[in-house]
């Protein structure tokens, strides 16, 4: 019997494909989340918008909001540990949580160094927005990614930029000769095993999620058009005028992505989605994406 | 045969690969009316209250008792199992409520505690490689019921009659013996139909 194996730790995240993961902040929220069909719940004390507003250094959760969560759904809980903390990331492994987001969201701990996620049982998904980030984070452990898109922005286009370029480079990587291989795994600052498997696969060895900036049933769907396995909605739910409505318009809409008239008649009446910010308002420092590269 | 799988939130393109492995035609079923000409269907890993609450939306669950009452065989993997199970611990409802066992959600714990193990399947010679990830176990089983595999002396896969279902996700290797036996299922199903 082999706990924390890549298959079990990877195979989980296989089990969340098709469905979305919701940002929760408290376990009436996280209850909500469940019965609308949440896949599982990201357990914070702060959504991104919400970071954002703040200012400041943002951290792991209270591990109290976090424990509140996993005692009232039985879904799975995720929670964020900041970039390179390699302790944050142990004291929620070791409360249980079931997978551990390294997150830009949250200030980077360490400006070059991202945790060695071999050394948990417990798995790890990180953000990506190329395919060099993306095989930086599996060569380093983590057995889901999602794209980074810019978190709490209600702002759909990085994250489909980040998707958009890492199909293109995957179909790119698919058609280069051994040879080119060498040196495009140099170029991209990859391991050349890794980029020989994603030639052989024509897809990235782990499920790949799209996050940052989903808000409406029709952004969540958008991204499973372009290839996303599951969706992450952050500040969209609970910072949307109706988090019910919109949880459960969110869910169906990636379930039945190509079906548009099923989209429809879940969009309808739905109130408003949460407030947008028009990605080039940001300044360098507000770009969440830059973290972690 | 033709083989569907459930495609409403889950590890479906697996099973497809596996089925298609194991010499059957897969196909992901996301309408009720794409069960039309089906021979059998897997309902997959997942979440299972997130998989259960949209056959109750897409009406899935009366669709699936009326393929199962023809004789059509279905096999339910994790999530699987506790959407085929009549009794879930701790709920008060079931799923499709098919099969006459009563099971335990999340029995061998949280994702830390999920594991990999040979285990030996009866009617099936050498073990198979099984992944359990917060896996369900078949706490009781009631008349009609076989039991096909245990793990340390908890069941964790049975049949009864064109029903199977078992607690690990045989779509995550490259054993597809599972798959196999569920396609003669099928074959077998088709014959007397």
């Amino acid at each position: 019997m082999e706990t924390g194996t890549s298959r079990v730790k990877r195979g989980m995240a296989e089990m969340q494909k098709g469905g979305v993961i919701m940002d929760v902040m408290s376990a009436e929220q996280a209850k909500i989340a469940e019965a609308a069909g949440a896949t599982a719940v990201m357990a914070l004390e702060r959504v991104p918008s919400d970071i954002r507003a703040a200012g400041g250094v943002a951290r792991m959760a209270d591990p109290t909001i976090v424990e509140e969560v996993m005692k009232v759904v039985s879904i799975p809980v995720m929670a964020k540990a900041r970039i390179g903390h390699y302790v944050e990331a142990k004291v929620l492994e070791s409360m249980g949580v079931d997978y551990i987001d390294e997150s830009e969201v949250l200030t980077p701990a360490d400006e070059v160094f991202h945790i060695d996620k071999h050394n948990f049982t417990v798995p790890f998904v990180c953000g990506a927005k190329d395919l060099g980030e993306a095989l930086r984070r599996i060569q380093e452990g983590a057995s889901m990614l999602r794209t980074k898109g810019e978190p709490g922005t209600g702002n759909i286009v990085e994250a489909v930029r980040h998707l958009r370029l890492i199909t293109g480079q995957i179909r790119k990587v698919q058609n280069l000769s051994k040879d080119e291989l060498y040196h495009e795994a140099k170029t991209l600052g990859v391991p050349y095993e890794l980029l020989a498997e994603v030639h052989e696969a024509g897809k990235l060895p782990v499920v790949n999620f799209a996050a940052g900036g989903v808000a409406t049933p029709s952004d969540a769907a958008l991204m499973m058009h372009l290839g996303a396995d599951g969706v992450f909605v952050g500040s969209g739910i609970f910072k949307s005028d109706s988090p019910e409505k919109f949880a459960r318009a969110i869910v169906e809409a990636t379930t039945h992505y190509t079906d548009y008239e099923l989209i429809t008649r879940v969009s309808k009446n739905l109130g408003t989605p949460m407030k947008g910010i028009e990605i080039s308002k940001l300044t360098a420092p507000e770009r969440m994406q830059d973290r972690g590269l | 045969m033709k083989i569907g799988v459930l495609a409403l939130q889950g590890a479906v393109a697996e099973h497809i690969r596996s089925i298609r492995q194991a010499g059957g035609e897969g196909v992901a079923i996301k309408r009720t009316d794409e069960l039309a000409g089906i021979d059998g269907i897997i309902v997959p890993g997942g979440e299972s209250t997130t998989i259960g609450k949209l056959m109750r939306q897409y009406g899935f669950i009366e669709a699936l008792r009326a393929f199962a009452a023809e004789g059509k065989p279905i096999f339910g993997t994790c999530a699987g199992l506790i959407v085929l199970a009549e009794r879930i611990e701790g709920q008060e409802d079931g799923h499709l409520q098919l099969m006459n066992m009563t099971v335990a959600r999340n029995a061998f714990g949280r994702q830390r505690e999920s594991f990999e193990t040979a285990l030996d399947v009866a009617g099936v010679e050498e073990p198979v490689r099984a992944v359990f990830i917060r896996a369900p176990l078949i706490t009781s089983v009631g008349e009609g019921v076989e039991v096909l595999a245990t793990y340390k002396g908890e069941i964790v896969m049975a049949r009864q009659g064109n029903l199977l279902a078992c607690s690990y996700h045989p779509e995550l290797t490259d054993d597809y013996r599972m798959h196999t036996y569920f396609i003669t299922m099928a074959e077998e199903a088709a014959a007397v139909r």
